[in-house]
């Protein structure tokens, strides 16, 4: 296995024409090109980032509060329901459709470089980035909401990982966007032509993985939540709020 | 990341001449003299020359902390330290010798001798590498300045929650610590990614990943460990400096949080960190013994697999730093079986270290010295070590002198003495001539000695019950006298650190009096001895062609079917001139200079005022794309649009040549 890996340059007919000539005196010892292996060194160590997140949210999720209700009683709540009483999921779900859509026109664009046609791929990059900004927006206009209603950044464990959280994935997106921009700009002024296509690539990759991180996020974050919520709902709050603190003391 | 570092994005299709920069402002400097030529570097020797001084400079900065320890510890109810400056003093010196000074000297090995023992001309990037090193330095001082802001971080080098909160740490110091952990840490990721990709892409023609040095493959492991376990010490960061500096409730207990969800993070990151530590020093004695022994290392795949099963079982272990925080018996029996199994491969280690000097010829020269020093006192530490992986015994020792004595034994006696090997080593080759021998035993032994009874009483110490981080004890506790005996020690570890210091100045005063070295002073087995000492800009004039395991030594001698060993070249005949034209390097860039330099500005403003950001970011984003389309500047260019001039390897379709004429066979 070793040896396959380096002595076999790739194969030129793997590239273009132009291409194969400019690169091949530089041809690498795996056949991807530097850039492309550090961008998903780069992803695999990001993805450990997120992994330490919503490893904490994890962790944070299921905790109860002791919260004193109207009537003084003190009673055991989830810190979730912070958040589930006020999500709006009908409205994140569109947010993240559209930021699934934007991997869509994400991939077209990359084909549209391929092919050198520049104008669409500029097009498609520049929807891209509207999506993205459409999402970002949502996530802007959802926190203010949240804000108002009562879930503030210190209010409980929960509301401080879940804004850590989406925010963080927030400006995972923005950088993103300023990527995609940053192409439209050079593509303007007649700098992203085919040869330029792994640039485009290069920006996909890290899209993707943005969008792929948020398909995790809105279950773990918005959507189990509710469904716990809902279930507790049906066999009684104060039940399962018991059963969950003997497994707490339990650990 | 890895965008930033394409070609540039605005540049026509085509070879236009681009002598000045389309921002205006800099210009691909040209020098390569004096400093400003040492600030845009981007030579991985440079830069790895770089990485050592500031690591010793670190070094005798968290030396000095140490002796402020040892000072107060001298004698019962010592007065020189308040107790609350005690606390930042040894939590400044673990953090230090731990991410100042260890891995960076690491890391100066790495970027030195990496790409030389591929054979390739530079790392895959060497502008993100430049980077790596201006991140690394000033996030490094941006941590010490917590000293003149009103005092450094005081939780212990892990700062554990929720003592680490502002009620229990009002200072500013564990601000300091959160913040510039995280700048440091994205020095080591960038170098990481870096590094692999070197490793992974650039290796010379022929040259398989079971030929590489173990050194290299050693570097390989902790690259991967540094790229997975940086981010989640990060998050960790990230979580504490959201508590402290915006009243986020993660580790605020009275809010329900879970302060063990701190250890769980920071173990995680910190037993890779661990092997982060020990595995470069590994890979220096695995070269320097073979060397010295005039034996190829026994087992090499055994070397290589141990060393990658170390990084993966480094992720298993991470618990039994927490057995006695009440994570249950089940969680402890899985840890202590798991610590006890990954003695295993280091086991190995230390067995084929022993089995390869078996029978050789051992020369017992300072660096020899130095390995075979490494090899006995990290056998102690890992047999403390094993000690302590069972979850009885660790509740007895845990928080401890004899914990205290175990780390130092592993990361003194095993890290520090490697890194050590390593100068006596490699020095000849980076600066063309040698540190002296006579002074390098004195401090060999004196190292020796003062570092055994500084921490071998401390085992003493810890079993009587010390406690660590308490800043002194009463005459009655019967704590004197092993604690005499280890500041006795301590100091003598200084006085052979200074042996060294003067070793550095007197040898090179005196280098134009002694033998050049020539390409191969020690008969070495690897491909950086085939260059001349100190290495030439270009490194190899013509890339080598691997065709086994030490592939230079066996340009110099031959195996007949009867394994007796006969010389067929000189070293000066194997080796290259070093005369090497019309080579493609690299052009320097100060653009990783200013874009590290926006880092600490951010970190002032997330501590003091978040109006401080905002030039700090336009600081960044500006040096961001000054990098970007930075033009390809190259004096003898000629590559074309698609000219990379970030790596070399342009003439390895002649070096093919070389193949048929210096082909050897194997053993």
């Amino acid at each position: 296995m070793a040896d396959t890996l380096t002595s076999e340059r790739p194969d030129p007919a793997a590239f273009d024409l132009e291409n194969a000539k400019t690169h091949d005196p530089h041809a690498t010892n795996t056949g991807l090109t530097h850039n492309k292996l550090g961008m998903w060194l780069f992803l695999g160590s990001e993805a450990l980032l997120f992994g330490g997140l919503i490893s904490t949210f994890l962790l944070y999720k299921s905790k109860l509060v002791e919260i004193t209700n109207p009537n003084d009683a003190a009673v055991l709540t989830r810190v979730t329901d912070l958040g589930v009483n006020i999500y709006d999921i009908p409205f994140t779900s569109v947010s993240s459709f559209v930021l699934l859509m934007s991997s869509l026109t994400m991939v077209l664009a990359l084909a549209a470089i391929q092919r050198d046609d520049v104008a669409r791929s500029r097009l498609w990059i520049l929807t891209t980035a509207v999506l993205g900004s459409t999402f970002v927006a949502g996530q802007v206009y959802e926190f203010t909401v949240f804000a108002r209603e009562g879930m503030k950044w210190d209010t409980n464990i929960f509301s401080s990982a879940f804004y850590t959280l989406t925010g963080f994935h927030g400006v995972h997106v923005t950088i993103g966007i300023l990527l995609l921009l940053s192409l439209v700009v050079a593509s303007l002024k007649g700098g992203l032509r085919k040869k330029h296509s792994e640039t485009v690539e290069l920006v996909g990759l890290y899209w993707h993985f943005v969008d792929v991180v948020w398909i995790l996020i809105f279950v773990v974050v918005y959507l189990i939540p509710v469904a716990q919520a809902d279930a507790s709902a049906e066999s009684g709050l104060a039940r399962t709020g018991a059963i969950t603190t003997i497994s707490q003391i339990g650990d | 990341m890895a965008i930033i570092e394409q070609e540039p994005l605005a540049l026509p299709v085509g070879d236009r001449p681009t002598g000045s920069s389309p921002i205006g402002v800099l210009t691909r400097p040209r020098t390569t003299t004096g400093w400003r030529s040492w600030v845009s570097t981007v030579d991985h020797k440079r830069i790895g020359i770089m990485y050592g001084i500031g690591s010793i400079f670190f070094f005798l900065v968290g030396g000095f902390e140490a002796l402020l320890i040892r000072a107060q510890l001298a004698t019962p109810d010592g007065t020189l330290l308040s107790a609350d400056v005690y606390n930042q003093v040894y939590t400044m010196h673990g953090v230090t010798m731990v991410f100042l000074v260890i891995m960076p000297m690491a890391a100066a090995f790495a970027n030195y001798l990496l790409p030389l023992q591929i054979g390739a001309r530079d790392v895959a990037f060497p502008r993100l590498n430049a980077l790596s090193f201006w991140i690394w330095l000033f996030g490094s001082i941006f941590f010490n300045t917590a000293w003149i802001l009103g005092g450094g971080a005081d939780g212990g080098w892990f700062n554990y929650a929720p003592n680490s909160g502002v009620i229990f740490s009002p200072g500013h110091g564990i601000d300091f610590y959160a913040v510039g952990l995280q700048i440091v840490g994205i020095a080591s990721l960038v170098s990481a990614m870096n590094l692999i990709v070197t490793v992974l892409n650039m290796r010379a023609p022929g040259m398989g990943l079971m030929r590489m040095p173990v050194f290299t493959w050693m570097i390989l492991v902790v690259q991967f460990l540094l790229l997975f376990a940086v981010p989640v010490i990060t998050v960790a960061l990230f979580l504490l400096m959201f508590d402290r500096l915006f009243g986020a409730n993660f580790f605020n207990v009275s809010e329900g949080a879970d302060p063990l969800l701190w250890q769980h993070l920071f173990w995680i990151f910190g037993h890779p960190e661990v092997y982060i530590l020990i595995l470069p020093a590994f890979g220096i004695v695995s070269e320097v013994i073979p060397t010295f022994s005039r034996k190829p290392i026994y087992g090499y795949p055994f070397m290589v697999f141990s060393g990658i099963v170390i990084g993966f079982m480094g992720w298993g272990v991470w618990a039994h730093h927490m057995f006695a925080s009440g994570i249950g018996p089940l969680s402890v029996m899985a840890f202590s079986l798991s610590t006890m199994f990954i003695a295993v491969p280091t086991g190995v280690k230390i067995l084929n270290w022993m089995a390869t000097m078996w029978g050789g010829k051992i020369e017992f020269n300072t660096a020899m010295l130095f390995a075979v020093g490494l090899v006995a006192m990290f056998t102690i530490g890992g047999l403390s070590g094993v000690t302590h992986a069972l979850g009885p015994a660790d509740t007895q020792q845990t928080d401890t002198y004899y914990i205290v004595a175990h780390f130092h034994y592993v990361l003194f006696g095993g890290a520090l003495l490697g890194f050590f090997s390593g100068f006596f080593f490699w020095w000849p080759k980076v600066f063309g001539h040698f540190l002296s021998e006579r002074l390098g035993k004195w401090q060999f032994w004196a190292s020796l000695i003062g570092f055994n009874l500084t921490f071998g009483p401390m085992h003493i110490l810890g079993l009587q019950g010390m406690s660590r981080r308490i800043y002194t004890y009463g005459d009655d506790q019967g704590f004197s006298l092993w604690n005499l005996v280890a500041t006795i020690g301590a100091f003598i570890i200084a006085i052979s650190v200074l042996i060294f210091l003067a070793n550095v100045v007197i040898s090179y005063r005196g280098r134009h009096d002694q033998p050049a070295p020539g390409p191969d002073p020690w008969d070495a087995r690897s491909l950086e001895w085939m260059v001349p000492s100190p290495t030439p800009e270009h490194n190899f004039d013509v890339v080598p062609v691997v065709t086994q395991n030490d592939e230079y030594w066996f340009r110099k001698y031959q195996i007949d079917e009867h394994e007796n060993v006969t010389r067929i070249a000189s070293s000066e005949e194997a080796a290259q001139a070093g005369d090497g034209t019309g080579v493609h390097l690299p052009s320097p860039s100060y653009w990783p200079l200013l874009v590290a330099l926006a880092l600490p500005i951010i970190g002032y403003a997330v501590i003091y005022n978040l109006w401080l950001a905002v030039p700090g970011a336009l600081l960044l984003v500006a040096s961001m794309y000054g990098w970007a389309f930075e033009p390809v500047d190259d004096p003898d260019g000629g590559h074309g649009a698609g000219g990379h001039d970030d790596h070399g390897g342009d003439d390895r379709s002649d070096s093919h040549a070389e193949i048929k004429t210096e082909e050897t066979p194997v053993g």
